[in-house]
């Protein structure tokens, strides 16, 4: 379905479509939904299947979806793991312990991630440390200071809250009894991500900080302010995910939320988005999350030994790299004939 | 055209804290002239770059453009003013197309109000049609990459997109550093068409042989100071090595250098440091 706008838009030949960087994800996706089905059986083709993966993809692909922005712009970002718990205990305390309205404890909530990515943007834009290193410091500091204040103001680790029926409904709902509203709100993310990275004139900006830093200033992008602002939107989504566990579980946990760091990173780099910046895609980022959703969830249908995902997984991450690597090869040397 | 020349250091110094990089350079670059600013490393001259292409803002001095004092307030300014620095790697993105590289910060768009969007077909078209008339005819697809193109043709490219957006002053920092000969003189043809085309350039390099090539006017910079400003044909190739060694006799050393690996088996001498 989303490939075919991006066919579209670029023209439907098939040496385009061939050197699209989206192209292995989309191998790659079809190759392990094909196996889990053939395995996995009606169940695995029906709603329920269909259901499990895509919530798991909902989750992680909020979150994937700017960490490959960020990625795409030559930066990581570890702190997601840490301010999906943290957001969801701020929310949690505000609406479930002091008692205020859902909407001050989804403002606090999400504020809490803005504010860890503005802290992120701060240190990778006004010192020399790498964003790896600076993002795992915030990631510990602000799982820290989650324990320590949930001890301090609630002193449990973990806080129940009951949200209003509204609320419920927008963040914390099965539509259909089965399928998490956050996949909704997942594809609305994508849409605009996908216009900001690819229509908007901002999107050349992000591939232009991971291509080349240095000669992006000099071409007068303000680089500082793109990379504090996709650290910003990638606690966002860290958070919104956070507020939504709250909203469907009804309680909030100090810890949990660690998965997604590799997850992410691991959805963003099945998606084709190269590693040290410049390249990638929205597409990608999302035929990666659902790839990697499809096995997560697929091993159980297909009654398989759980520990057999997680090679799957991970020979799919060794085997993106290479296609990726080699269909980058493809696009580079690639010359138009003369017409 | 007036005499007025379009850009003027008129006794810049920078220094960065107590370092003193730049130490009283005047120079001045007319339309359709080409500057050389020749100097070994770390001679000061990406400082100088950096200073005329707003990045820097000197410590003392003026810049002048078209003979009124301004002062640059970042990279973006100059650019409004029509100075263009195109820098030795080309400036370009290896994974991203021709027509994105070439309108990189100042993207056309198409639409209204918040969904503007990156005006495509306007942006490969008008890219290959500015590369072309600069002269490079193997570029005919507005959605190549440009890691696919040669390190001349990524150089052209960044000139032609400077003088495609206005340029009025073309700062090269070493644009012919890393390529092979015939790379270089592909390059050197351009700085010539856009010298024809009435831009100032400004073309910085340690290779003397590519500035002869070129250039209407020269100045040596060693140790951040102008140690020579001559006009073409004034100096020989020898004379101004020997200028950028700093002095040193090099036509000297390379004799005695030869001399040398004549009675040692054809080794050249062990370097000891002065």
């Amino acid at each position: 379905m989303t490939t075919q706008n991006t066919e579209q838009a670029n023209g439907l030949s098939f040496g385009s479509i061939i050197r699209r960087p989206e192209t292995g994800s989309l191998i790659g996706f079809l190759v392990v939904y094909i196996f889990f089905a053939a395995l996995g059986g009606a169940v695995f083709l029906g709603a329920p299947g269909w259901s499990s993966w895509l919530n798991i993809a909902a989750e992680v692909g909020i979150i994937a979806l700017p960490v490959g922005l960020l990625m795409i712009s030559g930066e990581f970002d570890m702190s997601v793991g840490s301010v999906v718990p943290a957001s969801s205990m701020m929310a949690a305390i505000l609406c479930g312990h002091y008692e205020l309205p859902a909407l001050v404890g989804i403002l606090g909530g999400l504020s809490v991630g803005l504010l860890v990515g503005l802290v992120n943007g701060l240190i990778v834009t006004r010192t020399t440390i790498p964003s790896l290193i600076a993002t795992i410091g915030t990631m510990f500091a602000v799982m820290g200071l989650t324990l320590g204040l949930a001890v301090l103001i609630k002193g449990s680790t973990s806080v129940s809250y009951i949200p209003d029926a509204t609320t419920k409904q927008l963040l914390g709902s099965f539509v259909g009894g089965m399928f998490n509203v956050s996949i909704f709100w997942w594809i609305g993310f994508v849409v605009v991500y996908f216009f900001f990275l690819h229509l908007s004139p901002f999107g050349n900006w992000v591939f232009a900080l991971g291509g080349d830093r240095e000669s992006a200033k000099n071409a007068g992008i303000p680089t500082d302010k793109v990379t504090m602002g996709l650290f910003m939107a990638s606690g966002f989504g860290a958070a919104f995910v956070g507020i939504a566990q709250v909203m469907t579980y009804q309680a909030a946990q100090v810890a949990g939320g660690q998965s997604f760091i590799f997850n992410s990173i691991m959805c963003v780099v099945i998606g084709g988005v190269l590693l040290t910046g410049g390249a990638g895609s929205v597409i990608g980022i999302l035929l990666g999350t659902m790839t990697f959703a499809v096995v997560n969830q697929g091993i159980f249908f297909a009654s398989l030994d759980p520990n057999v995902g997680s090679i799957i997984i991970g020979v799919l991450l060794l085997v993106a790299v290479l296609s990726n690597d080699t269909f980058r090869a493809l696009a580079m040397n690639y010359a138009t004939k003369k017409k | 055209m007036s005499d007025t020349p379009v850009i003027e250091l008129c006794n810049v110094d920078k220094s960065f804290g107590p370092i003193d990089v730049l130490h009283e350079i005047s120079l001045k670059v007319k339309a359709g002239e080409v500057l050389c600013l020749l100097g070994d490393n770390g001679a000061g001259k990406s400082t100088l770059i950096k200073t005329l292409a707003g990045v820097h803002a000197p410590t003392r001095g003026e810049v002048l453009v078209d003979g009124k004092s301004v002062k640059l307030s970042g990279p973006k300014d100059a650019q409004k003013r029509g100075i263009a620095t195109v820098h030795q790697f080309g400036g370009t993105y290896p994974l991203m197309s021709v027509g994105r590289n070439f309108f990189m910060g100042e993207e056309p768009t198409k639409g209204f109000g918040p969904f503007k969007v990156f005006d495509r077909k306007k942006a490969n078209r008008v890219a290959v049609e500015e590369v072309q008339k600069m002269g490079i005819t193997r570029i005919t697809d507005g959605d190549r990459l440009v890691g696919g193109l040669s390190g001349g043709e990524r150089q052209s490219l960044a000139i032609a997109r400077a003088v495609y957006f206005g340029a009025r002053v073309l700062i090269l920092d070493e644009p012919t550093a890393a390529l092979g000969v015939k790379q270089a003189a592909h390059v050197l043809r351009i700085v010539n068409e856009a010298k024809k085309r009435g831009l100032a350039v400004i073309f910085i390099t340690h290779q003397v042989m590519h500035a002869m090539t070129v250039g209407d006017h020269f100045a040596v910079l060693i140790r951040g100071a102008i140690a020579a400003d001559f006009r073409k044909g004034e100096r020989s190739r020898e004379e101004i090595t020997d200028l950028m060694a700093g002095g040193q006799n090099m036509a000297g050393l390379e004799a005695s250098i030869e001399g040398y690996m004549e009675t040692h088996n054809g080794h050249p001498p062990k370097v000891t440091t002065a």
